[in-house]
């Protein structure tokens, strides 16, 4: 989270608007939530990075031995019955600890992903609108509330629907997912650069960067951007989160990652289904997306506090 | 006050003008167009699809089409629904009454337990009351609404945690509305889980809004001042406090109607609510884009519109707010 934050500081800023990377880690860990946020997200993190060497089975292979047409239980529940998968079987009969494992890379790159794909997006317009204002500015703020007033969800839902229309549910890869979450979630960051550009840019060292010459995109991305990322910074940690949560109501909506791939979105695609044989296959997957999601939260907040006391 | 209400009236329309050009674009990008449906149906030929291409004018250049789509939905024509074999406008409105109901009943639940929970976090900050709500505050929001569903349903339906009732709803639409099987005990036993899960999104939204706006409120020099005089603190705060801290959150209010409505269409599938959310992902498996298209229209139209009236009522409540 921290490498996000420019150290290098514009020669022309007298105000410290810009924290240093220590600075910002020492005011983060008085946010105690945050710290605890960040040490929740580690472990998902390297679970995630090493769910190779960590998974007990292969995640998408069926139990053949055990397999006898019911879910198997989690062995805390049952030691005799769980044929050696920690947290059971889901309805098919596929280790559900792997299954999370490798879930875990999905849903986390997804969000990390589908964010940085929102932010080139919303701070691109945002600073083009902000800076240049005029007739440029009232247009992006147009489409940027036109996006604003679809809500987001069904709005996805239905391009999913027409991508599953056009070839088949196969064709909603990750790669198509991530731009079409990314490409429709971008307005609320372009807002947030737009407001922080009308500002900067009259700004002294502003004016005194583009009285020695400096071009447009010198002083938007020299000057102008390193002063405006603490709130995009907050913006884009809490939106990863939204994004998690997204990606796995699509896919449980069957709109999302497909089977059998393994995202704890699409892990949860035929928990109801199942409610009353296998508890096991709709908590735990819910339970990784709440502690991620919670975590990046705490984070977000804990990041808002260390940034700016005075952002709401 | 008037020609500003006038002036905001008039500036959705062509916001609401733009959205119906982004709609009809990618209705029109979609596979087949309008037609996708019938490209399915092993029964249409293709001299067929021509002939309801050029009867449906598809022929013809897309901005004529535009003008010519956006006249039809002006006259509430929103086209046929082939998952419902019906005209999308009359089966959204027989669907209607069952979504509003819930989002309604939602809505009021999460707003009065929203604004009370983030009064009574503010009036004593950082106790362990206003710890306890904050954080049931950050699960609200970072749960995923659909999860917390399963949930409800494996505690109180699969587990048989006793709670009134089950969870699935059996009759059709037609029969909820009708007074003359109006059963309100049974009704409520059907609303309970599905309210819950759609109010704890927004009541965490409401709740913590209304701690930091009330909390903001009670540094400013008219609640000293208030003290100064000497009114009792049951005055202060409710007289003076809560009429100010209560203006934004009108806004945010308004800016968390998208939210309800998605969250809605995953509640009404989960709990087989019998409402235009449920049909419209039933739409979704069936390609019917015509409804997808009429539903996701008729959503942008009351956003813009909630939008607007949160504007009105924001300007209305707060005098600083320039009328120009």
């Amino acid at each position: 989270m921290a490498a996000a934050v420019p150290a290098q500081r514009s020669p022309f800023d007298e105000e410290e608007t810009v924290y240093s990377k220590v600075n910002l880690w020492t005011r983060l860990r008085r946010h105690r939530l945050a710290v605890a946020g960040v040490a929740v997200l580690a472990i998902m993190v390297l679970a995630a990075i090493f769910a190779k060497q960590i998974a007990p089975f292969d995640p998408n292979a069926i139990d053949n031995v055990h397999w006898q047409g019911t879910p198997l239980p989690p062995c805390f529940q049952s030691t005799l019955e769980c044929g050696g998968h920690p947290l059971g079987t889901d309805e098919v009969g596929r280790d559900l600890f792997s299954r999370l494992l490798f879930g875990a890379r999905i849903s986390l790159t997804i969000g990390i992903f589908t964010v940085m794909v929102e932010l080139v997006i919303g701070v691109t317009l945002g600073a083009v609108s902000g800076y240049y204002g005029g007739w440029v500015d009232w247009l992006i703020m147009r489409i940027t509330d036109v996006f604003l007033s679809i809500p987001l969800l069904p709005l996805l839902l239905v391009l999913t629907a027409i991508v599953v229309a056009t070839s088949n549910r196969a064709s909603l890869s990750f790669w198509v997912l991530v731009v079409i979450i990314g490409g429709l979630s971008w307005p609320t960051v372009a807002r947030l650069v737009r407001a922080s550009f009308l500002v900067l840019r009259e700004r002294e060292f502003a004016e005194a960067a583009r009285a020695v010459g400096n071009g447009d995109l010198r002083i938007i991305f020299r000057h102008l951007l390193p002063n405006a990322v603490a709130p995009i910074v907050v913006q884009a940690t809490l939106d990863v989160a939204n994004v998690i949560v997204l990606e796995s109501t699509l896919s449980y909506l069957g709109f999302g990652i497909q089977p059998p791939t393994a995202s704890w979105g699409s892990m949860l695609a035929n928990a109801q289904a199942n409610l009353q044989v296998a508890w096991w296959a709709a908590v735990f997957p819910g339970l990784c997306i709440l502690f991620t999601t919670l975590s990046i939260n705490y984070i977000g907040d804990g990041l808002r506090d260390a940034l700016d006391p005075n952002m709401k | 006050m008037f020609t500003y209400v006038v002036r905001r009236t008039l500036a959705a329309i062509p916001l609401l003008l733009l959205i119906s050009i982004l709609l009809f674009v990618i209705l029109n990008n979609a596979p087949g167009g309008p037609l996708a449906p019938y490209l399915q149906n092993p029964h249409i030929t293709p001299a067929d699809i021509e002939r309801l291409k050029h009867n449906l004018g598809l022929d013809k250049p897309i901005w004529y089409r535009y003008v010519v789509w956006l006249v039809t939905v002006l006259h509430g024509d929103f086209g046929y629904s082939t998952s419902n074999s019906e005209p999308v406008m009359q089966a959204i409105r027989e669907r209607l009454p069952a979504t509003l109901e819930l989002m309604g009943v939602s809505f009021v639940v999460s707003l009065l337990i929203g604004i009370s929970a983030g009064i009574f976090s503010a009036v004593r900050p950082y106790s362990l009351a206003d710890y306890f709500i904050t954080t049931l505050a950050f699960f609200g929001q970072s749960m995923p609404v659909f999860w917390f569903a399963l949930m409800l349903q494996l505690l109180f339906s699969v587990h048989g945690i006793p709670l009134p009732g089950g969870y699935q709803i059996q009759l059709p639409s037609a029969e909820m509305s009708s007074s003359d099987v109006f059963d309100w005990g049974d009704r409520i036993e059907h609303l309970i889980l599905p309210v819950i899960v759609l109010a704890l999104l927004n009541l965490a939204l409401y709740s913590r809004f209304m701690r930091s706006s009330l909390l903001e409120v009670t540094k400013t020099d008219y609640m000293r001042t208030a003290a100064a005089k000497g009114l009792s603190g049951r005055t202060i705060l409710f007289k003076h406090g809560l009429k100010n801290a209560l203006i934004p959150v009108v806004t945010v209010v308004a800016l968390s109607l998208p939210g309800i409505l998605g969250g809605a269409i995953v509640t009404e599938t989960i709990f087989a609510w019998p409402g235009a959310g449920r049909m419209f992902f039933n739409a979704l498996q069936q390609s019917d884009i015509a409804l997808m298209m009429g539903y996701l229209l008729i959503l942008a139209v009351a956003v813009v519109f909630s939008n607007l009236l949160a504007d009105i009522i924001y300007a209305w409540l707060d005098p600083r707010v320039a009328y120009d």
